[in-house]
């Protein structure tokens, strides 16, 4: 039987090759955003717009996908604990899942999809429409315009939309606990905070950091970087959320590797 | 910076560019003096689009030589880049609008740069002296998505003029536009040129502009000047070449 040509060796050859060439273009375009970042002149007019857009548009969606997560979470979790006798620990349980895994997690891979796939869509319709090149020919350097301020603003923005993440998503935890049992509004967040330690929180906050910067790395990446016209943007706003989701997954490994070595569990 | 009326801006020589086995420019030479329009003619694909990216140094040559005030291009630093940059303006095909943006920020985009800040007293009435060129000041406040193709063409020369470049490339001003619409891009062409002794070099293949806006055509066929001449005298040509062009596109 002939096999189709797609699964040939030297087709996954080629493709390794692609791989390996995009890993090194990629490589290039974050040395680059180095360069641009520490040049004078800094586009702090935009960078405060990306903000805005990145962080406060953000908002809404982050919120109510923290407060269904922690509700959810306390819900599915409160079975277990009283089958062990411990449902007294619930809001322990909750608030440390929440902060050290599931609510940074969670809320860099909403950014992936919502602020990623936006940003390799506009950044590719830029260029397709030769928008970029208008700015250079203009005397702006895109980049540092387009690039620079995005991913700063992403870098930036996640570690306080997953710190907002974290708080909402207890609150929706102290709601979930209260379906099914009482426990007073003090007493929550006594046990909430009596459970959490620096060792939760630090690594926690640093992690969305570097998550941020790989989704507004990638998003710009895939986008500043499209050809093909209109088929290239859709492809490349694609493309920008599944490696940036896949890239925080890995990045969380990492950083779990690390914060064990590093004895901060 | 040229003060003499028939001074030379632009000098290309010897200009080669391919894209693997694709040699879009082969020795390719011209040049461009002060308040000359110029006119690059040539089939699709010829690469005229090339030579003026060539030009205004977004595309790499692989060999030649392109001079703009006597600077050789490719071997100015970013700033000095920059800063002939905005001596030289840019229509392109597509417009380039910043979508995102409304017609008045477009315009001061360019302004809103470095350098230029400085030096520039009053952004509106900049704005306001460009749209009037165009004829398009109440369109100010409005989104490039609320304009017809022609007056975004316009807001797109208005965006170029707002610098007041000595040298304005222009690719295919007229592709997609309708015939009176054309024809009006056309004299916006040629009233520019008159208002500010701007050295055009004009990239098309629509002959009705290239007639009403050229001074000389430059014929470009398989990456080389084929000819240089004046429209009249490249319509009474015996070459079998260029009456064949003329022949297809008139």
């Amino acid at each position: 039987m002939k096999l189709p040509k797609w699964v040939g060796p030297l087709d996954t050859l080629h493709q390794f090759e692609k791989f390996l060439e995009e890993l090194g273009d990629l490589s290039r375009f974050t040395t680059r955003f180095f360069r641009e970042l520490f040049k004078p002149r800094p586009e702090v007019e935009e960078f405060v717009r990306q903000c805005f857009w990145v962080g406060y548009k953000s908002l809404p969606l982050v919120g109510i996908t923290a407060f269904i997560m922690g509700l959810v979470l306390t819900i599915q979790s409160r079975p277990t604990l009283v089958e062990f006798g411990a449902e007294s620990l619930l809001p322990n349980m909750v608030a440390v899942s929440l902060v050290r895994e599931i609510s940074p997690v969670i809320t860099a891979l909403i950014c992936a999809g919502k602020i990623g796939s936006g940003m390799g869509a506009e950044l590719g319709s830029m260029r397709v429409t030769e928008q970029i090149d208008a700015m250079e020919v203009s005397g702006t350097n895109p980049f540092k315009y387009l690039v620079v301020t995005r991913v700063l603003a992403t870098t930036l923005m996640l570690p306080i939309l997953s710190s907002l993440s974290n708080a909402i998503s207890i609150f929706g935890g102290y709601l979930g606990v209260n379906i099914r049992g009482s426990v007073s509004w003090h007493l929550y967040w006594t046990q909430v905070f009596d459970s959490l330690s620096f060792g939760d929180i630090v690594p926690s906050l640093i992690k969305t950091f570097f998550f941020g910067f790989a989704i507004g790395l990638i998003g710009c990446y895939k986008g500043y970087n499209t050809s093909r016209g209109t088929e290239g943007v859709g492809r490349s706003a694609n493309s920008a959320v599944v490696i940036a989701s896949l890239l925080v997954f890995i990045l969380d490994l990492i950083a779990v590797q690390l914060t064990d070595i590093l004895g901060f569990t | 910076m040229p003060t003499s009326a028939n001074l030379t801006v632009l000098e290309i020589n010897g200009l080669y560019k391919s894209f693997g086995d694709n040699h879009v420019l082969k020795d390719f030479s011209v040049s461009l003096t002060r308040g000359e329009n110029l006119a690059v003619l040539g089939k699709s694909g010829s690469g005229k689009s090339v030579l003026i990216k060539c030009i205004i140094g977004l595309i790499v040559p692989d060999a030649g030589s392109i001079k703009v005030f006597g600077n050789e291009v490719h071997e100015l630093g970013q700033d000095e880049l920059d800063q002939m940059r905005a001596r030289i303006g840019f229509l392109f095909q597509s417009n380039a609008l910043y979508d995102s943006m409304t017609v008045e920020e477009n315009l001061l985009f360019p302004l809103r740069r470095h350098w230029i800040t400085e030096e520039q007293a009053n952004p509106d009435d900049a704005v306001q002296e460009a749209l009037n060129d165009v004829g398009l000041l109440h369109t100010r406040y409005m989104m490039p998505s609320e304009l017809s193709g022609g007056m975004r063409k316009r807001i797109a020369l208005a965006r170029t003029l707002i610098l007041k470049p000595e040298i304005i490339l222009y690719d295919e001003p007229t592709t997609g536009l309708d015939p009176i619409t054309s024809r009006e891009i056309s004299d916006l062409i040629v009233k520019v040129q008159r208002k500010y002794n701007t050295a055009s070099m004009i990239i098309s293949h629509d002959m009705s502009c290239i007639h009403a806006v050229a001074n000389r055509i430059v014929m470009l066929i398989e990456g080389r000047c084929y000819a240089n001449d004046t429209y009249n005298n490249l319509l009474k040509s015996a070459d079998e070449k260029i009456r064949d062009f003329f022949l297809e596109t008139v």
